[in-house]
């Protein structure tokens, strides 16, 4: 059937649904929806770590075989430093600059690596906006139970009222940095709702919210000098005698020379594992979202918390095939956007978590109520022209520009016709352990952003990761920064890394991956 | 998976991978239809790590130089975002040394004049609409730089939201300007400068100070498992 007639059904039933509320699910319905279809309830799927902090730990098979891989570089590596600096920051997306920005604020020696150039990340792609209580009819304390009840109440305490209470000051920081957030007539700044909040609370920049906070960041790390090595991949992390961090190996991707940091206090922020293609889902990840952090810092000894939850975000691109796995923003069912089945029906609130929603749509589809492709995927409407019978012609230009730009390019127009989504790897709700400091267990190692975890619980609300980016950003670069003043350079050896090829040996586990993965193996070796 | 044939959406290519023939760096290949620029790339067997990013169309790192057949006119699109055509010929753009200027926002005396300090080629515009054409965004570059000279930095800020730093517009300039660094600036500077502050966000600030919250966490945070689930579960 044309791709046309089969959004005849979007448009009969657009007017009937106008009318119809759906409630949200109660508690006990999400559970049975979540446990019958969520991907992270798919047991094959999972296996426990055999070795290392986290041993026995249930996860995704691509992440274990990732945290059992062994490192690139040969144990005898000469270790004389090519850089010595006090804060070394892996990472240039939205946490390394905020972590980079405030170390050297603090007066701190710093240095920034990153895997691509500064700023290409999964930062740079967030649309749907950035969640902080400035609203009021809100409060620091809203935010905190909404996140709780959004994360299963599995959320870690310290870090959440943290962040939540932080917020409305990193909104000061990044308006004093010239971050141009949407502001109401009145010169408040514009609040939005998103999925699983009950206040409107997300700052946006029409839909290019990350784009924005990510061009002001660069243009302010480089404006500040903070020395900056692109193309350059942490590879593995040095200890002193004692087990403290002091540093890393990096990996010139231009010319594939190791290059050695010694540093005081080492910040990790490489982001997430969407590349890792997990249970074989597309991805809105970025190229580097490898989970090179992780690795790096189970081998360190740090321990992992919630690694057996992913999130899958209810909208990725089905249809056309360039846009498989690619977001589509969350913002249209904030805005009202139904979702539809082939048969016309809305099936769940749209508003409710990520998890229920996508939940709801991988139901819809293993039912026979999904839309089919020739290429075999399948996927259910997203209603986009419903907001512009809704709120008036123009409302998609004005408010959605990247994605009406996102589907034109295909010749789809999203003001005419509902576009096809299905759930796709988004995010990882777990990480790093770490304190309100943003320190892992591993004294001078700082983890922040997206390969963190504990903040979230077993499923993150939409916006907040751009809030705990900016926040434990900060807060790693403050205290590593700060930190740096009293301590004194420790010794760089490879002591931990002996420690765990000696276990991965005893426990069978040797060499068949190399990690970090630093890039996905999308390069066809051989033509069939 | 239950699929009933009437939802099936037809993709002629997609059922018998049809191929096409693109010239990459001025080598022919085959490469099935409708994929992107960059899974050509992968899909002749070229490694790539210099041009790609995001691969979602925002980072601007796959910035490429591509025409159409039998089109003398060469264009510009993001690899990531862009479909392979039969008889199109691509290349990746290489990165440019454009210079960005440093400044303190807070401390500049008069944005607008400083911009002539900062970037002295802005007013040397000659008007050519190069910048404009080069832009794989569609943004009108030229217009964004007069606006930039006339001190107008509210237009640029809105001209240029949708700007990826991808850079094509900068080695086409006869004048040596990199309108994206201009964009930037000036962008920031009516953002620092010129927009008031929020007000609502200065008292939430200070409430959060002085403890307005306590009470309020003093009682969330002694709550069992139970009792807050309770408590999330009822606030509307
Ligand atoms: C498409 C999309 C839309 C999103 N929308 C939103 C939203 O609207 N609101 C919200 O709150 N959140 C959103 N998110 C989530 C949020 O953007 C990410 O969680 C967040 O940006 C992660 O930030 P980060 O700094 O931790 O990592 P990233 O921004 O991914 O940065 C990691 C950096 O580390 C580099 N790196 C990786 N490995 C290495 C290594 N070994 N050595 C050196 N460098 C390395 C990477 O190249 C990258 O530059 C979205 C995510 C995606 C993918
Ligand atoms: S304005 Fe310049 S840098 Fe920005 S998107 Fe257009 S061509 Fe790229
Ligand atoms: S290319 Fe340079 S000279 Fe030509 S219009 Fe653009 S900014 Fe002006
Ligand atoms: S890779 Fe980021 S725009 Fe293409």
């Amino acid at each position: 059937m044309d791709i046309h007639a089969l959004h005849e059904v979007v448009h009969t039933s657009r007017d009937a649904r106008r009318t119809h509320i759906l409630p949200k699910l109660s508690p006990a319905e999400r559970d049975t929806l979540i446990k019958k279809y969520h991907p992270d309830h798919r047991e094959a799927a999972y296996r426990p770590v055999v070795f290392g902090p986290n041993k026995g730990d249930l996860t995704v098979r691509e992440l274990a075989s990732v945290l059992e891989g062994d490192s690139p570089i040969p144990t005898d590596l000469p270790l004389e430093p090519d850089h010595t600096v006090d804060v070394l920051v892996v990472g240039g997306g939205g946490a390394g600059c905020a972590a980079a920005l405030h170390a050297h604020a603090e007066g701190a020696k710093v240095l920034l690596a990153t895997k691509l150039r500064l700023a290409d990340s999964n930062s740079v792609m967030a649309q749907g906006g950035m969640q902080i209580a400035v609203a009021p009819n809100d409060s620091p304390v809203q935010h905190f139970l909404d996140t709780l009840k959004g994360g299963h109440m599995k959320n870690d305490h310290d870090l959440l009222k943290t962040m939540v209470e932080e917020g409305p000051s990193i909104a000061k920081w990044l308006l004093e940095l010239g971050v141009l957030f949407d502001r109401d007539a009145d010169g408040n700044l514009h609040v939005k709702k998103g999925g699983g909040s009950t206040k409107e609370r997300l700052l946006t920049c029409s839909d290019y919210t990350g784009l924005e906070i990510m061009r002001v960041l660069k243009d302010e790390v480089l404006n500040q000098k903070i020395q900056l090595l692109e193309f350059a991949a942490a590879v593995e992390l040095l200890s002193d005698e004692q087990g403290a961090c002091t540093g890393a190996v990096l990996q010139d991707l231009d010319n594939k020379r190791f290059v050695v940091v010694a540093a005081k206090t080492v910040i990790l922020a490489t982001g997430g594992i969407g590349r890792l293609h997990i249970q074989g889902f597309p991805t809105s990840n970025h190229y580097g979202a490898t989970g090179d952090g992780l690795a790096l810092a189970y081998r360190m000894g740090s321990p992992l918390v919630q690694i057996d939850t992913f999130q899958y975000h209810p909208s990725g691109g089905v249809y056309p095939e360039q846009l498989v796995g690619q977001l589509v923003t969350e913002g249209i069912r904030s805005e009202g956007g139904h979702l539809v089945n082939a048969k016309g029906d809305r099936f769940v609130n749209e508003l409710d978590t990520r998890d229920v929603v996508s939940s709801s749509i991988i139901r819809e589809c293993e039912e026979g109520r999904g839309v089919r492709t020739a290429t075999g995927r399948v996927g259910v409407w997203l209603d986009t022209p419903l907001l512009e019978a809704e709120q008036g012609e123009g409302t998609l230009d004005k408010h959605f520009p990247a994605m009406v730009r996102q589907y034109e390019r295909y010749g789809v127009d999203i003001r005419k016709d509902p576009v096809l989504i299905y759930p796709t790897l988004h995010y990882q709700n777990g990480g790093v352990k770490i304190d309100s400091n943003s320190e892992t267990p591993v004294k001078n190692l700082f983890v922040a952003g997206e390969t963190s975890g504990g903040l979230h619980g077993r499923n993150r609300l939409m916006g907040n990761s751009l809030l705990d980016l900016m926040v434990f950003g900060k807060r790693s670069g403050m205290t590593a920064g700060a930190r740096v003043k009293t301590a004194s350079q420790g010794k760089l050896t490879l002591n931990h890394l002996q420690r765990f090829r000696a276990e991965a040996k005893k426990h069978g586990v040797t060499g068949q991956v190399t990690s970090p993965m630093v890039l996905p193996a999308y390069t066809r070796m051989h033509t069939a | 998976m239950t699929a009933n044939n009437d939802n099936t959406l037809d993709q002629e290519h997609a059922q018998q991978p049809k191929m096409v023939t693109v010239e990459i760096d001025g080598k022919p290949h085959q490469v099935p239809a409708g994929i992107t620029l960059m899974k050509a790339l992968w899909y002749t067997g070229q490694e790539v790590t210099r041009g790609a990013g995001c691969l979602g169309g925002f980072c601007g790192a796959c910035g490429t130089y591509y025409r159409t057949k039998d089109d003398p006119k060469v264009k510009t699109c993001l690899a990531c975002s862009h479909a392979v055509e039969d008889g199109m010929s691509f290349s990746f753009a290489p990165s440019f040394p454009a210079r960005k200027a440093t400044y303190d926002l807070n401390v500049l005396e008069n944005p607008k004049q400083d911009l002539f300090e900062l970037y002295p080629e802005t007013p040397l515009c000659r008007n050519c609409n190069a910048c404009t054409e080069a832009c794989p965004q569609n943004i009108d570059v030229r217009e964004g730089v007069w606006k930039a000279v006339f001190g107008d930095f509210k237009t640029v800020s809105e001209t240029f939201m949708d700007c990826v730093m991808c850079g094509m517009c900068a080695p086409v300039c006869i004048a040596d300007i990199a309108p994206s660094l201009v964009a930037v600036y000036a962008s920031r500077a009516y953002g620092v400068r010129e927009m008031e502050k929020p007000p609502g966000l200065a008292d939430r600030i200070k409430a959060i100070e002085d403890g307005q919250y306590q009470e309020d966490w003093n009682r969330v945070l002694n709550m069992t498992d139970a009792e807050l689930q309770q408590a999330s579960a009822n606030i509307q």
